[in-house]
């Protein structure tokens, strides 16, 4: 029977199924941090139940992590307490963490692919939705709650119904300056934001085939915003070469068996699909989004959609835009560069060659954030860190920072922050705060202009 | 885990699509360490306003509907899998939400927390609205065993889906942890086995 990546990786582990019930699922990796962690742990030991497999499991603190000063100890009562009680209960069952100041920490969908833990044909799990950034290298990745958290712990697995399978092809060329940011917006403002409930999604065609592992990994991440629970990408040349090499990736041998294993992954030719949608890469353009989910996107030349519905009106009174308007010369005080979705170096790359000799508009506060450690430690090696500081852009220490404003990255209330992160939920950057999702480059370019331009008049 | 039959209620309608987990808890209450205390922050931006008042407007804070079913819009609690937005919504009494969508990942929270959630059909989901804003007093039924909800003194029913061994875990009080731990023999011989195919 022709088979699907999703279904090879599924099948090969399956440990035991119920009779009309869900499968029982075993799980390679489990990432941890510490907002969905704790409670797992106290279920365990309330129950006096041992942590199954402490070697697979991988520990980093960044939801709720200072960006400045991490030198110093934590200022925020309550998030020193999380942070201190990860550091506990992961002496105290043998699991490594990579906790504030070491030299890998990072946000757990960015350190864990560039240490080599994620690699192509795993199952790996976190309490954390954009999880799905992982099937950029031909995994399944997924978000979990913490009480499946407290199931991995205690037995490495998990119970699941398989989901439904679906594809999304999108084939052509991409123009220039639409990043794979755009892509992933594009895709979700066509297909709403449930669209892939009940799915997990494979993205296939040349525009991905072509597409960096940082890409990827930016497009899977998204997977969850439409629905999905996650999304994959087939293990390729590309992906291989980016494994090899990293700290915790196989060596030698090893790696070449993997390599062997990885290259039977690939959808077989024929294989069906529960849904699937076709895209040209030519349609797409640099995105903004207008509303308060991410399937409220548009091209940043275009206009917001007029629609006669309470929920859109709802979202756009939140936003204050209206039916029509464009966004295009409006004003914007806060521009936000980092996340899991991108805050990888490619995405600094990106930013620091738009930003290179402008300077910041006064009127903006830029905050630009690395994933990791070794991201940061990148984007000084290479001088960026130069050009931003010279162009009067603001460089933090790693984080999950104002993605989710857990920490004291919050944007005020009603201020617009061009962002690059994954949502733009009502109050999401901070209570009030007004988040229009872009790519880096859209991003760089606000920030430098003090406004929302349309950047393909720009490039050209 | 408690145990869930059956069970009738009056409802909180909040008629609003796409509520995601963020809104139900935002992500500055994420910061305990216990599941308990979540409900004093259920849809706190929402239930207050910015000062800190309470915001009148709010269902939740409309005197006239009280009960442990909330009834919401379609596809609920999409977004963050923080199961704190289960925690929240059970912390704070509810037992039901009915909508007529449910993310994924709030559906296995609500599941693993003894919250049932309940997909209907659009149509009965704004029938159900329609009866609870025009009739607070309107009494909400839900049976696990045979699958159905109805408004009570009316012939307005349906039935819902819920996997197999979830509704079972449910009518009994188990947990995935104990059935898990129970296949522990299998899944020794799967890692054995998976160490030869070089997973």
């Amino acid at each position: 029977m022709k088979k699907t990546l999703f279904d090879k990786v599924w099948d090969a582990h399956v440990v035991d199924a119920i009779e009309n019930g869900p499968q029982i699922l075993y799980i390679d990796k489990h990432l941890i941090h510490e907002v969905t962690s704790p409670q797992a742990f106290n279920e365990l030991k309330d129950r006096d139940i041992p942590i199954f497999r402490p070697k697979q499991i991988v520990a980093t603190a960044d939801h709720n992590t200072p960006t400045t000063n991490q030198h110093l100890p934590v200022q925020d009562t309550l998030s020193r307490h999380q942070l201190e009680q990860l550091s506990k209960n992961c002496a105290d069952n043998g699991i490594t963490l990579f906790e504030l100041g070491h030299k890998y920490n990072g946000i757990v969908h960015v350190m864990a692919p560039e240490l080599g833990i994620t690699q192509p044909g795993m199952t790996i799990v976190c309490g954390d939705s954009h999880t799905s950034t992982h099937g950029a290298f031909g995994t399944i990745a997924f978000g979990i709650g913490t009480s499946q958290v407290a199931q991995v712990f205690a037995s490495q697995c998990l119970l699941l119904t398989k989901p439904k399978s679906l594809r999304v092809s999108v084939n052509g060329k991409l123009k220039k300056g639409v990043l794979p940011k755009d892509v992933i917006l594009y895709i979700i403002s066509k297909l709403g934001t449930n669209a892939g409930t009940g799915y997990f999604c494979e993205y296939a065609g040349d525009v991905f085939e072509n597409m960096s592992m940082e890409g990827r990994m930016t497009v899977c991440n998204m997977s969850i915003e439409m629905g999905a629970r996650g999304g994959m990408i087939a293990p390729d040349q590309t992906t291989f070469d980016y494994v090899e090499g990293r700290e915790m990736a196989p060596k030698g041998e090893e790696f070449e068996k993997k390599v062997a294993y990885w290259k039977t992954l690939p959808t077989d030719e024929g294989a069906t699909f529960d849904k699937e949608y076709f895209f040209d890469a030519e349609d797409i353009e640099p995105m903004v989004t207008y509303g308060t989910n991410p399937g409220m996107g548009i091209k940043v030349s275009g206009n917001i959609p007029t629609l006669n519905d309470v929920s859109f009106e709802k979202s756009l009174k939140y936003m204050d835009f209206k039916k029509g308007e464009s966004l295009v010369n409006k004003p914007i005080n806060y521009v936000f560069i980092g996340s899991c979705t991108n805050s990888r170096i490619e995405d600094f790359r990106v930013a620091a060659e738009y930003i290179k000799g402008k300077q910041k508009a006064p009127n903006v506060t830029a905050w630009l954030v690395p994933g990791s450690k070794l991201v940061e430690a990148q984007i000084i090696e290479e001088g960026l860190k130069d050009i931003f500081i010279e162009a009067g852009f603001e460089l933090r220490q790693p984080g999950c920072s104002a993605c989710l404003a857990m920490n004291d990255d919050k944007i005020p209330q009603n201020e617009y922050c061009v962002s690059t992160s994954n949502r733009n939920f009502e109050g999401r950057q901070g209570q009030g705060a007004r988040t229009i999702l872009a790519s880096p480059l859209v991003a760089a370019a606000t920030a430098v202009e003090g406004k929302i331009i349309d950047i393909t008049k720009h490039l050209n | 885990m408690e145990k869930f039959t059956t069970f009738q209620s009056r409802a909180i309608p909040l008629d609003i699509e796409n509520i995601d987990t963020d809104q139900i808890i935002p992500a500055r209450f994420l910061k305990a360490t216990d599941r308990e205390g979540f409900g004093d922050n259920l849809f706190r931006d929402w239930r207050y306003q910015k000062n800190g008042d309470l915001n009148t407007e709010f269902p939740l804070n409309d005197t006239s509907y009280i009960g442990s079913i909330l009834v919401a819009g379609d596809n609920f609690g999409c977004g963050s899998s923080r199961e704190h937005a289960a925690w929240a919504i059970a912390d704070y009494g509810f037992k039901v939400v009915v909508s007529s969508f449910f993310a994924d990942i709030f559906k296995g929270n609500a599941l693993n927390n003894g919250i049932l959630p309940v997909q209907v059909s659009p149509e009965f989901l704004k029938i159900l609205f329609n009866h609870i804003t025009n009739s607070p007093e309107t009494i909400i039924s839900v049976n696990l065993e045979h699958q159905t909800i109805s408004i009570k003194g009316t012939d307005f029913s349906e039935s819902f889906e819920i996997d197999p061994y979830k509704k079972t875990c449910l009518l009994n009080g188990y947990d995935d942890i104990d059935y898990l731990l129970s296949k522990k023999e299998d899944i020794l011989a799967f890692e054995a086995k998976s160490e030869q195919i070089a997973l």
